[in-house]
């Protein structure tokens, strides 16, 4: 029986059977329930499609001027719907452009900060003793680095480099990660079910990965909705202060920085990056307050 | 002549625990067993009672190797599991299976009936294919009394009961020789304890199972075991046979638990004469020198201070672990049994005495 | 004139699974000086009974009835009426002993506080009153205990120090949920009869919840069996062992081994689960696992006196003879 037969096989037998509802499910109808939440959810599925589309649609490039257009303010005649910069780029565009990589680098720099930590967590919280010591040291020894400085030399000596701006918001978050992991697994191993598992002779690493992990992911994923806000800002930050991404390429943190600069004679410079800015923000911790409580098992009766 | 399937001799279990304040360290060593023997025979229950601190579930988890052994063998089928590496003690694991007391806390949450009781299967015959899983985990499903339809619910779309169910058929579903089963009832309704009780023993007598019922229930070890052995802080204080032991005690310990425990009869409770011990059990971590019970024991005497006893093993294969246990035979049953002669003779002329006063055998 | 009148109580709670319907239409007395069992398995609603008797229901727990307490109303009392009755006429003591003690305060401070609110007391006087009641709890040495914080003392200790609490503003009625349960079974035994001989000698009157037939035995007059937030039977203790009316009592009976009984092969255990508290069957709520169950146990049975002062909520006339032990 090939590999497909044996999907079907199995289709065919799990007609029969009940379908259980796991807890993720009854989580999501829990979250369903929630308005903030799924407004914050749909806010954010819009954005994303925005920043992936918007800019395919649009007539302007976010590199090349109007050379009609320096500095005008938002309107349908001239077809910038956020006006332009005082370059003359359109700045819907260039605002999407850089919710993209805002995005891009809150979600990149969350999702690596996300595999080393849990690992990284697991492993010392499972295994505990003295190699929980000597890791969660180590652990202390990178957070006692006085982060801002860290990044700024990184820059100064590697240059601007987004690829750098990963790197160093990854190298910090994860231990975030790894602490609340170690913790939560720290809980978990001395749950009857982990010992009942030891007791069916799974292996220590059998255990990490079937029994530890999936216990671990509701508080992980509540934890990556509220870092995600968490790097965003400090991408943003960077940017601000010149440290970010390079020109022409942006970020909302850069625009914001752009916009404060002409403030007074272009506001909607300014307006329109930080509104998409705090909007995003905004949903995720929305979402993820949300999602904590979706998941808080104290909620079952 | 049939040769137990679990030889346990002299085994101990000691734990190094820090019992000072801040700054100031105190290590000191708990004797959570300390030097019990016992056999358990193919097919038999050996019941262990005992209260808490008694030893018990490290006793169990000692026999899986979940906790090392300090000193002491346990042989299985003739093999000694003290000592072994845990890659060979992973795969003794499949002979002996162990039943937990939170029925649905011993149950991963994220799994489903069907993921639970596949995991034992998964990890002793990886060879083996997703509809040959299937069928031996709905087959153990029907066997335990879950609809086999259920192979995809979650645990928390079960009662405690069924939970526990769940729990059993993934211990048996790798067809292990040796069941321990610590307190697999306790945390469970009378009625569904019942239904639970009614499995497992139904369960022994198809598949020739042995068990080891740990509780601290008598009632319920009363009714499953068929011989019993009595802890106190890590030490065996008696082993005997299951009528044995309800009916004429020798250790005061054991007397002492059996008249602790209230008999849902109104007229006999209220006609008991009982005598409660005094006092609580002391900490395990500073045991009382000699026999470990002297400090709430009503015969207690100076000797029992100075001197550990030894195990003794009697004229019937009984074994008892105090010093004066044949001048307090004399003091007669702990317990009278109303039911004349149901299925006990040799005890039916005591029962028909007078429930009040006891008269020395 | 009953001490507590206690007419159609019904608990529920709104969860986000929906509404739970604990108790559903309770209603019993208690006389003074007497000790009423209430026996039922987890879900039968017998806990929140007590809670919602005390005010203390979960916040999105409601109650709904009468509780009259000497004639007066407890349900809709405010939180203030409800202090100043909690504690000194009603008082009530728990399953887990050490936790429902502050550990942060002495166990003299926490017995002393409690007659310093409630009885106006001066320090000195109290605190004579409290080491009076340790002792009278068969505290060894109760100068030293008062000193001491509840972690330094066993769950035996604890409980007994929850009774003397309890008892320390001599309370018309005492409610104990589940006081053993959590304890050794020898501790349990000193516990135990320790509560039997203060009802005998005081005239406080018990509320005594618990799921262990053996304890109602030997302390109840009255026993009340509850299933799925209902009464099922009530009757003194001696009758309801005796004679027991309800299937489900007898069911009960049945299924626990008992220790002064030889094994006799299985035991009759109740088969099926208890119910879903979110979906309360509208007939007779124990008949889906009822061996007698026939098609008038669609509707709720009335709960009727069967003999004197026995009543069972059942539309059969009597009991069947039970199957023969097998």
């Amino acid at each position: 029986m090939n590999e497909s037969e044996r999907d079907a096989f199995d289709q065919a037998l799990d007609t029969r059977v009940i379908q259980g509802r796991s807890l993720w499910v009854d989580a999501w109808h829990r979250l369903l329930k929630n308005r903030a939440a799924l407004a914050s959810l749909l806010v954010l599925v819009v954005m994303v499609a925005l920043v992936i589309i918007g800019p395919m649609m649009s007539d302007w490039d976010h590199e090349i001027p109007d050379w009609d257009n320096y500095s005008t303010p938002p309107s349908l005649e001239t077809g910038h719907l956020f006006g332009t910069d005082a370059l003359g780029r359109d700045l819907f565009v260039r605002t999407l452009i850089g919710g993209r990589i805002s995005l891009l680098v809150g979600i990149v720099a969350t999702l690596v900060s996300l595999l080393i930590g849990i690992s990284y967590g697991a492993i010392a919280g499972y295994f505990g003793g003295r190699v929980d010591n000597l890791m969660m040291r180590f652990v202390d020894g990178i957070y006692a680095m006085p982060f801002m400085f860290f990044v700024i030399v990184l820059m100064v000596i590697f240059g601007r480099n987004i690829f750098l701006i990963f790197v160093a918001i990854g190298a910090v978050n994860w231990l975030d990660m790894a602490r609340i992991v170690r913790g939560q697994t720290l809980s978990l191993k001395n749950k009857p079910f982990v010992e009942a598992a030891r007791a069916c002779g799974a292996t220590e690493m059998q255990i990490i990965r079937r029994h530890i992990v999936p216990n671990l992911l509701g508080v992980v994923i509540v934890y990556v909705t509220l870092t995600i806000p968490q790097v965003i800002l400090i991408e943003s930050f960077l940017s601000f202060l010149g440290l970010g991404v390079q020109e022409p390429l942006t970020s909302w943190g850069a625009l914001v920085n752009e916009g404060a600069q002409e403030l007074e004679t272009a506001p909607w410079s300014l307006l329109f990056p930080a509104g998409f800015l705090a909007a995003t923000l905004f949903a995720f911790n929305f979402l993820g307050d949300g999602l904590r409580d979706a998941l808080d098992p104290k909620d079952r009766v | 002549m049939r040769q137990p399937v679990l030889k346990v001799r002299d085994l101990s279990v000691h734990f190094r625990v820090d019992a000072g304040r801040l700054f100031r360290h105190d290590y000191r060593t708990v004797r959570a067993v300390d030097g019990v023997s016992f056999d358990v025979m193919p097919a038999e229950t050996l019941g262990i009672v005992g209260e808490s601190g008694c030893g018990k579930s490290t006793l169990a988890r000692a026999l899986l190797g979940l906790v090392s052994a300090q000193g002491g063998s346990i042989s299985w089928l003739g093999e000694e599991l003290v000592g072994l590496g845990e890659e060979t003690m992973r795969g003794k694991r499949r002979e002996i299976q162990m039943i937990f007391q939170d029925p649905s806390g011993s149950l991963d949450p994220r799994m489903t009936v069907g993921e639970i009781v596949a995991e034992p299967l998964k990890t002793f015959y990886p060879s083996m294919s997703r509809l040959q899983i299937r069928e031996r985990v709905q087959g153990m499903m029907q066997m335990v009394g879950l609809l086999p339809d259920q192979i995809n619910r979650y645990p928390h779309e079960f009662s405690g009961g069924q939970c526990q169910r769940i729990g059993i058929a993934r211990a048996l579903v790798v067809n292990p020789r040796l069941v321990v089963c610590d307190e697999p009832v306790s945390a469970l309704d009378v009625s569904i304890q019942a239904q639970i009780v009614n499995l497992l023993k139904d369960l022994q007598k198809k598949l020739q199972l042995s068990l080891i019922f740990i509780a601290h229930d008598l009632s319920v070890v009363r009714h499953v075991s068929d011989r019993v052995m009595v802890m106190y802080l890590g030490k065996l204080m008696e082993l005997a046979d299951r009528d044995s032991i309800y009916l004429s005690p020798r250790h005061p310990y054991t007397r002492a638990l059996i008249e602790s425990v209230p008999i849902p009869d109104p007229v006999l409770e209220r006609e008991r004469a009982r005598r409660v011990l005094d006092g609580d059990i002391p900490s395990p971590l500073d045991p009382p020198p000699g026999c470990v019970f002297h400090s709430r024991c009503p015969h207690a005497r100076d000797a029992c201070q100075a001197e550990v006893p030894a195990v003794e093993t009697l004229e019937d294969g009984a074994q008892v672990a105090c010093l004066f246990h044949r001048e307090l035979a004399a003091h007669g049953p702990a317990v009278q049994s109303p039911d004349q002669g149901s299925g006990v003779a040799d005890s039916s002329s005591v029962s028909e005495t007078d429930s009040s006063s006891p008269e020395p055998r | 004139m009953a001490l507590l009148e206690v007419r159609d109580l019904s608990v529920s709670f709104s969860t986000p699974d929906g509404v739970v319907h604990a108790v559903n239409g309770l209603s019993f007395d208690l006389e003074p000086g007497e000790t009423l069992g209430l026996v039922g398995e987890s879900g039968s609603g017998k806990t929140q009974t007590a809670l919602a008797l005390m005010g203390l229901l979960a916040d999105n727990g409601r109650a709904s009835g009468s509780v009259k307490f000497r004639d007066q109303e407890l349900l809709g009392m405010s939180s203030r009426e409800l202090t100043r009755v909690r504690g000194s006429k009603i008082s009530m003591i728990f399953q887990d002993p050490i936790s429902s003690l502050n550990p942060y305060l002495s166990i003299g401070d926490q017995l002393i506080e409690v007659l310093t609110h409630h009885r106006s007391l001066k320090r000195k006087a109290a605190r004579e009153r409290a080491v009076e009641m340790l002792e009278r709890v068969r505290i060894g040495d109760p100068l030293a205990r008062m000193r001491q914080f509840p972690h330094e003392l066993s769950g035996g200790m604890c409980q007994r120090i929850m009774i003397a609490m309890g008892l320390l503003c001599q309370p018309d009625l005492l409610i104990a949920d589940e006081p053993t349960t959590a304890l050794d079974v020898t501790v349990q035994s000193q516990i135990n009869a320790l509560m039997g001989e203060l009802s005998e000698k005081s005239s406080t009157a018990i509320l005594l919840i618990t799921h262990d037939l053996g304890v109602v035995a030997g302390l109840c007059d009255r026993v009340m069996v509850m299933y799925a937030g209902q009464e099922m039977e009530m009757a003194p203790v001696v009758t309801l062992f005796a004679e027991p009316a309800h299937p489900y009592t007898e069911g009960l009976l049945n299924s626990v081994p008992r220790l002064d009984r030889a094994r006799s092969g299985i035991l009759n255990a109740i088969p099926g689960n208890p119910p879903n508290l979110l979906q309360v069957p509208a007939g007779c709520p124990f008949s889906a696992r009822c061996r007698h169950a026939w098609e008038a146990c669609r509707e709720r049975p009335a709960f009727a006196e069967v003999g004197p002062d026995h009543y069972k909520r059942c539309h059969l006339e009597r009991l069947p003879e039970a199957p023969p032990e097998t």
